[in-house]
């Protein structure tokens, strides 16, 4: 599958499925959800009602009953306008989300029958449809993994291009962050077991896809606030129109129902009324082509709400993971020595930092191939969060150990070893340049220092500085020492930064800015960060980390990109844009329909308010229907746009607020005369 | 005329010279600050204590709203059994009638509620008694009424205040012994020196150069005459208002009373600036606000400078402008400008017969009062303004899209309902007041009532409906003003508009300091790069644009078959 943001809006097959689905929606069931619009379908039924009681008998006191139908159909027209808007967004998240569907197609899954270790024979061959949640599959090279689940064993290199279209493979193992597979993946070396997380059909994109369909769709706190000012509005135009009636009695004219039908049709809000599911559902299908799946669309608008931002160090501000540099022994030991000790201590250390220490003492001709001798029966100790260093106990007794600063020292000092001033110095000025310090001990006995160094990810700066434009507080969160973080923080130009992050420390730093009022985004993957996902508004988890987290979290971003947030922030804030620039336009076009269809109402029996015709509209019956035309066709010429999403520019609320002002507000008011004249002029040439 | 536009500009630079220091007068007062009048505050700490009101004990907003309704209530149960019965009663020297039950309800009202619509005249319908204990004393707690809603929501606009709002008895107390008392008292020695009467020895009889004996009618006037003006109220001591000569009897007292009566309003305002510590939010608001009322006021003052097309047709000097209905004392700008105040603001005093003004300036007069909210009354022309606010802060919020927000707190669901219901009884009470009255007049002419229908309307066609349609905006917006030519002193008028004035008094209350009190509990949002401030320029266009498509969109068809008909009638 490929990114699709460059398919053209309307596809046709897509248009035919949106057009089955007009009429479909015009059941009032479906319709009644919309005040606006319903109110539409109301006046609809009226001027059927009318148009076939005047195909029987037409006194002539409503007009002809040509223009009556005319009106009717103009009408109808509007409502499948509104309908289709609604239908072509779900009919292009669907396709959406079916195209990352098709990717679980039925596969044969290789189901591991009985729980016992592998074995040829226990294996039985099942589409995957049959898997349930908690069976084990198993897959090897060339295998596509039926369904998502987390590993349980094994490790494999991975193709995810079907999901996230990158082609460099990656690596999933079981334990640790990156243990989850998703279904339609390809397997590319090595060999995984493999447990079910989700029965069939209640994946998150199964839950997203419902999400569109709108069966399970709820309206967002702000569309509900939204709706029950369109409905105020709308309540305006109906006393408007009512009492028009009585008021036009009085000045001894009378208005065909036709006329008040279509001058309520034209002042209510019928364009953004129209619009505004169809901006919903579009605002989660642009989280969806940016391989984002959310949970609710409240997630995707509470993004374009966010204050504060919680990054990773690693593989956000900073390319992949770090590299030694350099290594410092300290006082009498040789570097001979120091470099056999920290090979031996990252043998078995298989994170890219570990291996970039052997790569670097290859590079210096060191000793980098330990003897199977002395590793033979060694255990490796791994790397945790808790203990915050990884070595090797050899088994002739020597314990090699690497780790931050304070652990080591800890460590050193409870046996009864110094911590040198010597290290001491070299440990700060390592921090200070904004490397990171690994501190050596054999025995407990510190031995020297290894410098790892971070680097940048060139184009950080500017988009933290768009953010800080936008009034986002991007936080670094690292396990870095304070020092190191400093100094990284600085140089990427984020606000904030949390060091020697431990699980807890995002956890009560996300609870102390909520605390004062603030809406905090985060991004993690692995099994600790769930309960702070869980407690941020925002909280994304990647599609590699474990389950636990993209249970917690409310989206999942299907290319683990720590710098979706960003993408995240203004897809919610050009959803709200949308809605309001749109709902500013609809009420800023009823002036110039005031002036159309007013003077046409009583012209006839008060000839002076030709005055007040200003758009010299020709006839009072054109100038009726040039309105309602207008107010129908704005709505599909609109569509593009609700479903693009207006633009999102971070100059400043006002500056954007000005310009929104300029082009929806003031643009609203004098389109539609620009509009209304231009239909006319083509009545002008029927009527 | 250049003299006379002079005189319209420097009564308006006087009122801002005023206003500046009086808003940090006001924002003193209920911060608690020392100010030169605390010599009164044995008088309050009595009245708190044969009241037994504790004035430490801070409520939260509904208990502010059950106090505020209560003592409401008792005022109007009081005040229409003293209408009832004033025939009877003393203080009476001219001898004038009690009131008809319909007439005592509709003036009870229209007087509890700031409205002032008045279907009696003074001189005959009420009594020293009545005006003095019951008028007078109704334009001064309503005024109170009103300034003490707006202190609550300022209080509740403040950080971190969740349920302590002040004290209402406090704060309506100090509004009248800080505020009302003691600036009415200046206002009324300058109106007894300029000849404005203050006796009780009743109807005064002089001869004419005719020889006809004539009585004159007089009263302690001075004093109503003056709470009139500077609480909004508008209810004058005589018949024709402040057109009569003893009420205004000269160009000073004109600039005196329309000084008085728009100087709180914009007062307010820079108090809110003050008191919030938001100067700037304050002065955005004034300015919006003076736009708004220049854009009523400008094509006013042209209408009524140009005169009459018809008559000048006619060959008739206009070079005075269009003097029918105004006063010569008093002259054409002086009395456009009061006509456009008098609507903006709520106060609806008159100083020329607004029936007689040409169309555009009705026009004018009535979207003043659809609007409500540029200066607007005492208190309450902020609470509109308010409503406007969150609505326009809503829409805007999502324009630059955030969840709209405004001091520091989310807008949602909950006040948007309220906002919107209270942006939309504006027009409700008006549309369906007048298409009421319009049903009646042309289906049951004839009804077999006191006065019939059909002799309502001295001007039958558009002009007919402009006073309909002005009797329910002036009622819907408190404002109490009339088109006259109406004949509203019967059953219909008196009840309808009586119901009228009540929903357009408290729920405007109401809506406004219930979102103040839910936004206050709210949890408080520290400003960001990201906030849509409310304290600009930009922001200001975008509530003036709120406020003036709102009124043109729920009023325009219901203009064009009044003024506006008359206007392309006159043949412009």
């Amino acid at each position: 599958m490929s990114n699709s943001t460059n398919k053209s809006l309307f596809q046709k097959d897509l248009i035919t499925e949106a057009w089955k689905q007009s009429f479909i929606k015009l059941h009032p069931k479906a319709m009644v959800k919309n005040p606006v619009m319903f109110c539409v379908e109301l006046g609809t039924l009226v001027m059927l009602i009318v148009t076939i009681s005047l195909f029987i008998n037409n006194n002539g006191s409503q007009g002809s009953t040509g223009y009556n139908f005319l009106v009717l159909i103009i009408l109808f027209l509007t409502l499948l306008f509104a309908n289709f808007a609604e239908a072509i967004a779900e009919a292009r998240g669907k396709a959406q989300a079916d195209s990352l569907r098709k990717t679980r197609e039925e596969t044969p899954a290789k189901k591991v029958s009985g729980s016992g270790k592998i074995n040829s024979d226990e294996i039985d061959i099942v589409p995957s449809s049959q898997l349930r949640k908690d069976d084990l599959f198993f897959c090897e090279a060339g295998d596509i993994i039926p369904t998502d689940g987390e590993i349980v064993e094994g490790l494999a290199t991975i193709d995810e291009s079907a999901i996230t279209g990158e082609s460099a493979p990656v690596v999933r193992e079981a334990g640790g962050d990156k243990s989850s597979v998703t279904g339609g993946t390809k397997v590319l070396s090595d060999r995984i077991t493999v447990k079910v997380t989700t029965e069939p059909g209640e994946s998150f994109l199964d839950k997203m896809i419902a999400l569109v369909e709108g069966a399970s769709r709820q309206k967002t706190p702000n569309e509900i606030a939204l709706t029950i000012l369109l409905a105020a509005f709308t309540l305006v135009f109906i006393i408007v129109c009512v009492t028009l009636k009585p008021f036009a009695d009085y000045a001894n004219t009378s208005i065909t129902i036709a006329a008040l039908i279509s001058l309520f049709v034209c002042l209510i809000p019928t364009t953004i009324g129209g619009l505004l599911s169809a901006i919903g559902i579009a605002g989660m299908d642009r989280a969806l082509r940016a391989n984002v799946i959310t949970k609710s669309g409240k997630a995707v608008e509470t993004a374009g709400d966010i204050d504060v931002l919680l990054l990773d160090k690693t593989g956000t501000i900073t390319i992949g993971n770090r590299k030694a540099t350099s290594f410092y022994p300290a006082g009498e030991v040789s570097d001979e020595h120091f470099m056999a000790c920290c090979v031996l201590a990252s043998f078995a250390d298989q994170t890219p930092e570990g291996k970039s220490i052997v790569e670097l003492a290859k590079s210096k001709d060191a000793k980098t191939k330990a003897s199977d001798e002395l590793l033979n029966g060694a255990v490796f100790i791994k790397f945790t969060a808790e203990t915050r260093s990884s070595g090797i106990d050899l088994k002739n007794g020597v314990k090699m150990r690497k780790g931050a600063a304070d652990t080591i020292r800890k460590n050193a000092e409870r046996a009864g070893h110094s911590y040198s001033s010597e290290i001491e110095k070299i440990v700060n000025s390592i921090s200070a340049n904004g490397g990171t310090p690994l501190v050596v001990s054999e025995n407990d006995k510190i031995i020297g220092v290894i410098e790892l160094q971070d680097i940048i990810k060139p184009g950080i700066q500017e988009r933290f500085e768009r953010l800080r434009k936008m009034g986002i507080k991007t936080v670094m969160v690292t396990g870095d020492n304070p020092l190191t973080a400093k100094f990284i923080a600085e140089k990427a130009g984020v606000d904030d930064f949390i060091a020697e992050a431990k699980p807890e420390d995002k956890m009560n730093y996300i609870k102390k800015e909520q605390a004062s009022g603030k809406l905090v985004a985060m991004m993690g993957d692995g099994t600790n960060d769930a309960p702070a996902l869980a407690q941020a508004d925002v909280g994304v988890a990647m599609n590699s980390g474990t389950q636990a987290a993209k249970e917690a979290g409310n989206m999942v971003d299907l290319d683990n990109d720590p710098t979706k947030l960003i993408e995240i922030v203004e897809i919610g804030k050009q959803l709200l844009i949308t809605r309001g620039t749109l709902t500013t336009f609809s009420i800023a076009n009823d002036v110039a329909k005031y002036f159309a269809i007013v003077p046409a109402l009583f012209i006839a029996s008060i000839p002076a308010l030709q005055g007040l015709n200003i758009m010299k509209l020709h006839s009072p019956e054109s100038a009726i229907l040039s309105a309602v035309i207008f107010n129908a066709i704005i709505i599909p010429i609109l569509i593009p746009l609700a479903l693009r999403g207006v633009e999102y520019k971070p100059i400043g609320a006002s500056a954007l607020l000005r310009r929104n002002l300029l082009i929806y507000g003031f643009g609203g008011i004098l389109l539609p005369f620009i509009g209304i004249k231009l239909i006319d002029l083509m009545m002008g040439l029927f009527f | 005329m250049n003299v006379e536009l002079t005189g319209v500009i420097v009564t308006f630079a006087i009122t801002l010279l005023l206003a500046i220091p009086f808003g940090k007068y006001i924002a003193r007062v209920f911060n608690n600050e020392r100010t030169w009048l605390d010599f009164i505050s044995p008088v309050e700490r009595f009245i708190f204590r044969i009241c037994g009101i504790d004035a430490t004990k801070e409520m939260n907003w509904k208990q502010h709203l059950t106090a505020l309704l209560t003592i409401n209530m008792l005022w109007f149960v009081y005040a229409f059994i003293m209408l009832l019965t004033q025939g009877h009663l003393f203080l009476n020297p001219d001898g004038n009638p009690s009131m008809s039950p319909d007439l005592s309800f509709n003036t009870a009202i229209s007087f509890l509620v700031n409205c002032n619509l008045q279907d009696y005249s003074g001189e005959t319908g009420a009594t020293y008694l009545t005006q003095l204990a019951v008028l007078m004393f109704l334009h001064f707690v309503s005024a109170a009424t009103g300034i003490a809603a707006l202190v609550v929501v300022f209080n509740a606009m403040r950080e971190g205040v969740s349920n302590k709002l002040g004290n209402f008895f406090v704060i309506f107390t100090k509004t009248i012994t800080r505020i009302l008392l003691p600036v009415s008292i200046v206002i009324a020695v300058l109106l007894v020196f300029n000849g404005t009467p203050a006796s009780f020895d009743g109807k005064d009889t002089i001869t004419t150069m005719q020889g006809d004996t004539i009585q004159v009618s007089r009263g302690p006037a001075a004093g109503l005459i003056a709470i009139k003006h500077l609480g909004t109220n508008g209810g004058g001591w005589f018949g024709a208002n402040s057109a009569h000569p003893f009420e205004n009897p000269n160009y000073f007292t004109n600039s005196v009373e329309i000084i008085a009566q728009v100087l709180l309003p914009i007062a307010l305002i820079f108090a809110l600036g003050f008191y919030l510590k938001r100067k700037r939010f304050g002065y955005v608001i004034f300015a919006v606000m003076t736009i708004g009322m220049l854009t009523f006021l400008i094509p006013t003052m042209i209408s009524e400078i140009k005169g009459n097309p018809s008559i000048t047709r006619m060959g008739i000097d206009q070079s005075a402008g269009s003097m029918e209905g105004k006063e010569v004392r008093l002259g054409v700008p002086a009395s456009a400008y009061w006509s456009i105040l008098t609507t903006v603001i709520s106060t609806g005093s008159v100083n020329s017969m607004h029936d007689s003004s040409m169309p555009v300036s009705g026009a004018m007069q009535l979207l003043g009062m659809m609007t409500n909210a540029f200066y607007g009354g005492c208190g309450v022309g902020i609470l509109n303004y308010y409503i406007f606010i969150i609505i326009a802060v809503f829409i805007s919020g999502l324009m630059v899209g955030r969840t709209p927000e405004f001091l520091g707190r989310k807008i949602e669901a909950r006040e948007m309902k309220i906002a919107t219901l209270i942006a939309l009884l504006h027009p409700f009470i008006i549309l369906v007041g007048t298409a009421l009255s319009s049903w009646t007049w042309v289906n049951h002419p004839n009804a077999d009532w006191a006065v019939k229908p059909s002799t309502w309307l001295n001007n039958p066609g558009y002009h007919g409906f402009s006073e309909m349609l002005y009797q329910y905006t002036s009622c819907a917006a408190n404002n109490g003003s009339g088109f006259e030519g109406l004949a509203d002193n019967n059953i219909f008028w008196n009840v309808t508009t009586g119901f009228v004035m009540i929903l357009g008094r408290f729920l405007p209350i109401i809506g406004p300091l219930a979102i103040a009190g839910i936004l206050a509990k709210k949890k408080y949002i520290p400003e960001s790069a990201g906030t849509l401030r409310t304290d600009t320029g930009t922001f200001g266009i975008m509530t003036y644009a709120v406020i003036m498509i709102i009124a043109a969109l729920a009023f325009f068809p219901a203009l064009v078959l009044g003024p506006l008909a008359e206007y392309f009638s006159l043949g412009h």
